[in-house]
C-alpha cells in the first residue's frame, strides 16, 4: 500500500482510486456540500467492491466513519435502485446488510444520527436502527422479524444476537461488518468476545467482509489479522508467539483425532467434513496469517505540542501539578475551547477545583469523569457539543471518539504514560486535518518531566506503543461456548475450527478448548460430581445442546466481559443543627465510588468528589452518606482505582535512556539537569539496562530503594515479593511504597550490612525465582488475585453477576468467590478458571509479566550503592511514604493492631 | 491430623455464663466441663445444591469442611460433638453426600455421642446420617440451638454466620468470628462455602444490647476485637 502524500487531505487532490467508483447521487452529494471524496474513502470503497476485508487506519477527524459506511451505502443504494418498485418487499427478504459495532452505546447512537443525514439528503431508502441495552423489547423483537438495512450495536448485543435461535436466518445475508474504534476494543476481553462473534458471523454469512476503523497503532498487522478469518493451524506454519498457554502444546494443538479420550468431554466425533481450508492468497504479502487489506490515511499537519515549563521548581513527587494551574488557566483563557486531560479521577477533581479557585473571569469550566452521575455527564457533553463550554477537565472517559465540537487546545496534566495514548488525546484538538493540533504536556513532578520529554520525542517521530495483540482469554471462550449452544446445537470440532479462525484464539489447543466445553457443561472438575446437572449435553447425534430454556436465560443475564467493581452511590446528607452528629440522607446523589474504596473510609475522613471536599459520615443502607466539609478543609486524598495507567514499556525504556545519557540532559529543563547532576555527585545515575539499588539508614530504620521504571502495578507486586524474601532473610521488613518509577522498602534490619557480609545477597534477592514459590504463596492470599479470579468466574458464568442497582441481599445468600478461590486452589490448582485468572494477573492488576521481563533484564546488572543518607533520586519515592496506602494482605498484622487498640482502651 | 505450626496459637479461652469455653482456630468451640465440642453451620453439600441450579461450584466444599471438622475433633477428642444446625445446605444434602465424604464423617463420629441440632436448612435429617437429632438442647445452664432467640438468655447459637471487618490505616480484612457478651455466643459458620454476615448488621443488635466482643479468627491465632473497632461492609 503506497502511502498517499499528505496533500491528499487537500480537497482538490486526486485520490488513487477514481471518484467514478461513486454513483452519481453520491458524487452530487459530495459536490453539493463542497466536498471531494478523500483518497482513503475511495480506496476503501474500491477494496470493498472487490469483496475484501479492510482495515482503515486514520487519525481523528479524517472522515473515518463515513469512509467505513460508504461501501454499504453505495451497495444499498444499488440494491434498492435495481429493484424498481417492488423494492420494499424484496428488501425485507434481503435482510440485514451491514452491522456496525462500537465500544460505546453512546457512540452507536451518535453515528446513527450522523448517518441519517447523508442518507436523507441523498434520498436513499435505507433503514438504520440501533440496538443497545436501552432498546425496548418490542423493538428488539421487531428487529429480528424485520431487520433494518444497517444495525448499529455493541459487542455485548452482538453476542446476544448470535445466541438467538434465529441468528442463522437473521445474519445469512449480511454483507458487511464495520468495527469502530478497533484499536481500543482489541486490547481487552471485550475484544476477545467480539473476535469470537466475528468468527461466528463469518460462518453464518461467508460472503460478508469486515471493515475495521482504527486510530494509528504500532502493529496494524495485528488488527488486520483480527479482521480476517484465520485458517486452520494444521495447514499453516504458526507465527511465533512467546509465552502463553497455547505455545506449550503447540505440537499437539489441533487435531481432535489426536486428543486423548481421557479428558472430558469424553468422546470426540470425527467429522468427514474436515478438510483443511486452503490458504487463501495472502493480501499485501504480509506474513503467513491471513490479513485484511490496509488503507492508511496519512496524518495531517505535525501537531504543535510542547511541555509547559515553569520558573518554579517542580516537586519530587505528587501528581497534582498545583504549581502549573495558573498557567493552565491562562491557556484556557487564551483559547476557544480546551480539553484538559488527566489520568485519574482524583486528579480530575483536584484540577477542576483549583481552576475554579482561579476562575475570576467566571469561565465555563466543566468536569467529566466516569463516576459522576450519568445525567450530569450528559449535560456536560451536550454543552460541549453546543460550544457553550470554555474547558472540560476529563479523564479517559473522553478518550473515545464522540464528537466534541471545536476544540482548539488539548492540555494533558500529569505523566503521559504512553506515546499512542497521548497522540490520540492530542487528536481531539482541531478536527480539520490540515491545521496543526495544539497541545501542552504538563508534568506534575520531576520524574514526569522525563516522561514528558520521552513522549514529546515519540510524538515527533510518530512512534507508537499500543499494546501487543491479546491471547484470547479462556473465561471469555467459556461464555461464548454457552452462547453458541443457546443458538443451535453444535458439533465439537466445527466449533473448535470456528473459534480458532478468530485471531486471538488462533493458537488455542484442543485440550484447552475441551476444558472450556467441560467447564460449561459441568464445571469441568476432576471429581465428576455434577454430570446429572450438566448445562450442555451431547445428544446421540453427536451434537451438543443447551439443557433447557432456563440455562439460556442464565446466559442472557450474564453476557459480557465488563465486570464492574461494585459501585456505591454517594449521597449528600445534611447535618441537623439541633442534633449535632446526626446526618439526614436528604440531599442529592453526586455519583458513585468503588465500594472497596468506601470500605476503607472511616467517619470523619474527607475526600474530593464531584468537585467538592466531602466528609464521610457513614454508609446508610447501600449509599455513602457525606456532607460538605467546612471551607479550607484539606481533603484526605482518596486513591481511586479508576484510570491508573502504568507507564508503557516503550516510554519507560526511553526515560531510562534519557537518564543514562548526560548529553540528553541538555534537552531537559535546568531544574532537572541540576537534580541529576546532584544525583551523580552523591550516588550514581544508572545505565539504561541497570538497576540502581540504594541503601541508607534513616531514623531507626534501614531503607532500600530501587528504580525499575516498570509502572506502579509491577512495582507493587515486586514490593510484596521482596518483603517476603527479606522476611525470610531475617531482615525484618516493615513495609514498602511504590510509584511508577521505583519502590522503597523499609526494615528494622540493616540491608546494607547484610549485602556487605554476603556478596551475592542482592542478586539473590532480585533473582527471577521470586516468580516461583514466593509468587504462588502470595497469590494464595492476595486480595488483588481474588479480585481477578472473581472477574473470571463471572465472565465464565460460574457465578451470576450482581446487577447495579440490585439491592444487596446479604452476603450469606450469595456465594463469595473468595471462598470458591480458596477451595479450588487447594483441590485443582490447574483448573481452567485458575489458569484464566493467572493469565489475567500476568498482565493485569499484578503485572507479573512485566516484572518478569524486568528481572530478566537486570540479571547481573544490579548496582548497589550503600549511602549514609537518602540520595536525590530516592527522595522522590520516599515522599510516597504516608501518602500512598500500603497494600498488605496479612490479616493477622491488621488484626493485631486492632486488638492492641482494645488493650489500650482497657489500660487507659 | 495436620501438624501444628509451632508459633500457631490455636485456641483462646473465654468465660461464657460462668464456665470456661475454648474457642478454636477452626471455628469450633469446646466446653471442657462437659467434654463437648460445638460446631455451627457446616452447610455440607452447598456446592452440589448450587450445581442443581446451574452454578457449578467446585465440588470440594464438603471435603474442606470435613477437614476442618476432623481437625477440631481429633485435636480435642471430645466425648460429645454437637452441630448447631444447618449442617446440610438442604434437605437433599445427606443423599448427595459422596461415598468418601460419608466414610470420613462416620470416622469422625465413631466412639462419640453425636448430636445434630436441626436448622432452617436441614429441618429433617435421615437416620442414616448417624447420631441423635434434636431441635434444641440444654447444657450446663446454656441453651444450644440453631437460631439465636430473642431476649436475654444464656445460649450458644449459629445461623448468622458472623464475620468481623477491621480496617486499619486503609487496610481491611474480613474474618469469621465468635460474637459474645459473656452470656450469649453466636458461633461462626464452619462450612467452606458458608458466607458471612457482618457483626455490625442490625441482626446482632437485639441479641447484644450491651455490646459485644468479636473474636476474629486470624491466620495463626484468634484476636479479641472491640465492637468499636469493627466496620460495616
Amino acid at each position: 500500500m503506497a502511502k498517499s502524500p499528505r496533500a491528499s487531505y487537500l480537497r482538490l487532490c486526486m485520490p488513487k482510486a477514481s471518484p467514478s467508483l461513486l454513483p452519481k447521487t453520491f458524487r452530487d452529494w459530495f459536490a453539493g456540500r463542497g466536498w471531494t471524496p478523500r483518497a482513503h474513502q475511495l480506496d476503501l470503497l474500491a477494496k470493498a467492491k472487490e469483496g475484501r476485508s479492510v482495515l482503515l487506519v486514520a487519525p481523528t477527524g479524517a472522515g473515518k466513519t463515513l469512509a467505513g459506511f460508504l461501501p454499504s451505502l453505495v451497495e444499498l443504494a444499488d440494491r434498492a435502485g435495481g429493484k424498481g418498485k417492488s423494492k420494499q418487499k424484496s428488501q425485507e427478504k434481503q435482510g440485514l446488510h451491514t452491522l456496525y459495532i462500537s465500544p460505546l452505546k453512546a457512540l452507536a447512537t451518535d453515528i446513527a444520527r450522523n448517518l441519517e443525514r447523508p442518507v436523507a439528503e441523498m434520498g436513499l431508502p435505507i433503514r438504520i436502527e440501533t440496538r443497545t441495552g436501552d432498546t425496548p423489547s418490542h423493538k428488539r423483537a421487531r428487529q429480528i422479524e424485520r431487520p433494518p438495512d444497517i444495525l448499529l450495536t455493541t459487542p455485548e448485543q452482538l453476542a446476544l444476537l448470535l445466541a438467538h435461535p434465529e441468528a442463522r436466518e437473521f445474519f445469512q445475508n449480511l454483507r458487511r461488518v464495520v468495527l469502530d474504534e478497533l484499536h481500543s476494543l482489541v486490547t481487552s476481553k471485550r475484544g476477545d468476545l467480539l473476535s469470537l462473534g466475528l468468527a461466528r458471523l463469518m460462518t453464518l454469512a461467508p460472503e460478508a467482509a469486515a471493515v475495521g476503523l482504527s486510530a494509528t497503532v504500532r502493529e496494524p498487522d495485528e488488527l488486520r489479522r483480527y479482521l480476517a478469518g484465520q485458517l486452520s493451524a494444521n495447514s499453516l506454519p504458526l507465527a511465533g508467539r512467546d509465552k502463553g498457554w497455547g505455545s506449550e502444546s503447540r505440537s499437539s494443538a489441533g487435531h481432535p483425532a489426536n486428543a486423548n479420550a481421557g479428558t472430558a468431554p469424553k468422546s470426540v466425533e470425527r467429522s468427514p467434513r474436515r478438510t483443511p481450508p486452503t490458504p487463501g492468497p495472502s493480501p499485501q504479502g504480509g506474513g503467513e496469517m491471513p490479513m485484511a487489506d490496509l488503507v492508511v490515511a496519512e496524518g495531517g499537519a505535525q501537531p504543535d505540542i510542547r511541555m509547559l515549563e515553569l520558573e518554579e521548581r517542580l516537586p519530587l513527587a505528587g501528581h497534582t501539578a498545583s504549581l502549573s494551574m495558573p498557567a493552565i488557566y491562562e491557556l484556557i483563557r487564551a483559547h476557544k475551547t480546551t480539553l484538559v486531560f488527566v489520568n485519574t479521577r482524583l486528579q480530575a477533581e483536584y484540577t477542576f477545583q483549583e481552576l475554579w479557585r482561579l476562575n475570576d473571569d467566571g469561565l465555563a469550566i466543566a468536569l467529566h469523569h466516569g463516576s459522576l452521575d450519568v445525567a450530569q455527564r450528559r449535560r456536560v457533553e451536550e454543552a460541549m457539543a453546543a460550544g457553550k463550554l470554555k474547558a472540560v477537565v476529563c479523564t479517559a472517559t473522553l478518550d473515545l471518539g464522540i464528537d466534541w465540537g471545536d476544540v482548539d487546545l488539548v492540555v494533558n496534566v500529569g505523566a503521559p504514560k504512553g506515546a499512542s495514548r497521548i497522540m490520540q488525546r492530542i487528536g481531539r484538538s482541531n478536527h480539520r486535518m490540515d491545521e496543526p493540533s495544539e497541545a501542552y504536556l504538563v508534568p506534575a513532578n520531576r520524574f514526569e518531566i522525563l516522561e514528558c520529554r520521552a513522549a514529546l520525542d515519540a510524538v515527533h517521530e510518530a512512534a507508537q506503543d499500543t499494546p501487543d495483540a491479546r491471547i484470547g482469554a479462556l473465561d471469555v471462550l467459556c461464555q461464548h461456548i454457552l452462547g453458541m449452544a443457546c443458538a443451535e446445537p453444535f458439533r465439537l470440532e466445527e466449533l473448535y475450527e470456528e473459534v480458532r479462525s478468530a485471531a486471538p484464539y488462533a493458537q488455542l489447543t484442543w485440550e484447552d478448548f475441551e476444558a472450556c466445553v467441560a467447564f460449561v457443561a459441568t464445571g469441568g472438575y476432576a471429581l465428576r460430581a455434577y454430570e446429572r446437572f450438566a448445562k450442555i449435553v451431547r445428544g446421540q447425534d453427536g451434537l451438543w445442546r443447551v439443557r433447557d430454556a432456563k440455562v439460556a436465560q442464565q446466559y442472557r443475564l450474564n453476557v459480557g466481559t465488563i465486570v464492574e467493581s461494585s459501585m456505591i452511590k454517594v449521597r449528600l446528607g445534611r447535618s441537623m443543627r439541633s442534633r449535632p452528629g446526626t446526618v439526614l440522607p436528604r440531599g442529592r446523589i453526586l455519583g458513585e465510588i468503588e465500594e472497596y474504596f468506601a470500605e476503607t473510609l472511616t467517619p470523619g475522613d474527607t475526600f474530593l468528589f464531584a468537585g467538592e471536599v466531602l466528609r464521610f459520615e457513614g454508609i446508610a443502607e447501600d449509599e455513602v452518606l457525606a456532607t460538605r466539609a467546612g471551607a479550607g478543609t484539606d481533603p484526605m486524598i482518596p486513591s481511586y482505582e479508576g484510570g491508573k495507567f502504568p507507564l508503557s514499556t516503550f516510554l519507560a525504556a526511553r526515560v531510562r535512556a534519557i537518564l543514562a545519557d548526560p548529553f540528553e540532559w541538555d534537552r531537559l529543563p535546568p531544574q532537572m539537569t541540576e537534580w541529576l547532576l546532584q544525583q551523580r555527585r552523591r550516588s550514581v545515575v544508572p545505565g539504561p539496562r541497570d538497576l540502581l539499588v540504594e541503601t541508607f539508614p534513616r531514623g531507626n530504620r534501614f531503607y532500600m530503594t530501587c528504580f525499575p521504571f516498570e509502572g506502579r502495578l509491577a512495582h507493587q507486586t515486586l514490593g510484596m515479593l521482596l518483603t517476603r524474601r527479606l522476611e525470610r532473610a531475617r531482615i525484618k521488613p516493615l513495609g514498602f511504597v511504590a510509584n511508577d518509577y521505583g519502590i522503597a522498602v523499609y526494615a528494622s534490619g540493616d540491608i546494607a550490612a547484610k549485602a556487605a557480609r554476603d556478596a551475592g545477597f542482592l542478586d539473590e534477592l532480585f533473582s527471577e525465582d521470586m516468580l516461583g514459590d514466593d509468587l504462588e504463596d502470595w497469590l494464595a492470599e492476595s486480595a488483588l488475585m481474588k479480585r481477578t479470579f472473581r472477574q473470571c468466574a463471572v465472565i465464565a458464568g460460574l457465578i451470576e453477576r450482581r446487577f447495579p442497582g440490585e439491592k444487596k441481599t446479604g452476603r450469606q445468600v450469595t456465594i463469595s468467590t473468595d471462598l470458591v478461590y480458596d477451595v479450588l486452589r487447594k483441590h485443582e490448582p490447574d483448573h481452567v478458571l485458575l489458569r484464566a485468572a493467572r493469565a489475567d494477573a500476568a498482565t493485569g492488576l499484578l503485572d507479573v509479566r512485566r516484572l518478569g521481563m524486568m528481572l530478566e533484564r537486570i540479571r547481573g546488572r544490579i548496582i548497589h550503592k550503600p549511602l549514609d543518607r537518602v540520595s536525590p533520586l530516592s527522595v522522590s519515592v520516599m515522599l510516597e511514604i504516608g501518602r500512598e496506602r500500603v497494600y498488605s494482605d496479612d490479616a493477622d498484622e491488621i488484626l493485631a493492631e486492632a486488638e492492641a487498640a482494645l488493650l489500650d482502651e482497657a489500660l487507659a | 491430623m495436620t501438624a501444628l505450626l509451632k508459633n500457631k496459637q490455636t485456641t483462646y479461652e473465654i468465660d461464657l455464663n460462668g464456665q470456661a469455653a475454648i474457642l478454636d482456630l477452626t471455628g469450633a468451640m469446646v466446653l471442657p466441663a462437659h467434654d463437648a465440642l460445638l460446631v455451627a453451620d457446616l452447610h455440607f453439600e452447598k456446592g452440589s445444591s448450587f450445581a442443581r441450579r446451574g452454578m457449578m461450584l467446585p465440588p470440594y466444599d464438603t471435603r474442606e469442611t470435613l477437614v476442618a471438622l476432623s481437625e477440631a475433633v481429633f485435636r480435642f477428642d471430645p466425648k460429645t460433638v454437637i452441630a448447631l444446625g444447618d449442617s446440610f445446605h438442604d434437605i437433599g444434602g445427606p443423599d448427595r453426600l459422596g461415598t468418601e465424604e460419608r466414610a470420613t464423617l462416620a470416622d469422625v463420629q465413631k466412639g462419640r455421642d453425636w448430636i445434630w441440632v436441626t436448622g432452617n436448612h436441614d429441618r429433617i435429617l435421615p437416620e442414616s446420617i448417624g447420631g441423635e437429632v434434636v431441635e434444641e438442647m440444654a447444657l450446663g445452664g446454656l441453651t444450644l440451638r440453631h437460631e439465636p432467640s430473642a431476649g436475654e438468655q444464656a445460649e450458644i447459637a449459629g445461623h448468622l454466620h458472623p464475620v468481623g471487618k477491621v480496617v486499619m490505616r486503609g487496610r481491611a480484612t474480613r474474618r469469621r468470628c465468635f460474637v459474645t457478651d459473656g452470656v450469649r455466643c453466636v458461633m461462626p459458620a464452619l462450612g467452606a462455602y458458608a458466607g458471612g454476615l457482618n457483626a455490625c448488621d442490625a441482626a446482632f443488635k437485639p441479641l447484644f444490647p450491651k455490646g459485644f466482643t468479636a473474636h476474629l479468627i486470624g491466620t495463626e491465632r484468634i484476636f479479641a476485637i472491640a465492637k468499636s473497632m469493627l466496620c460495616r461492609d
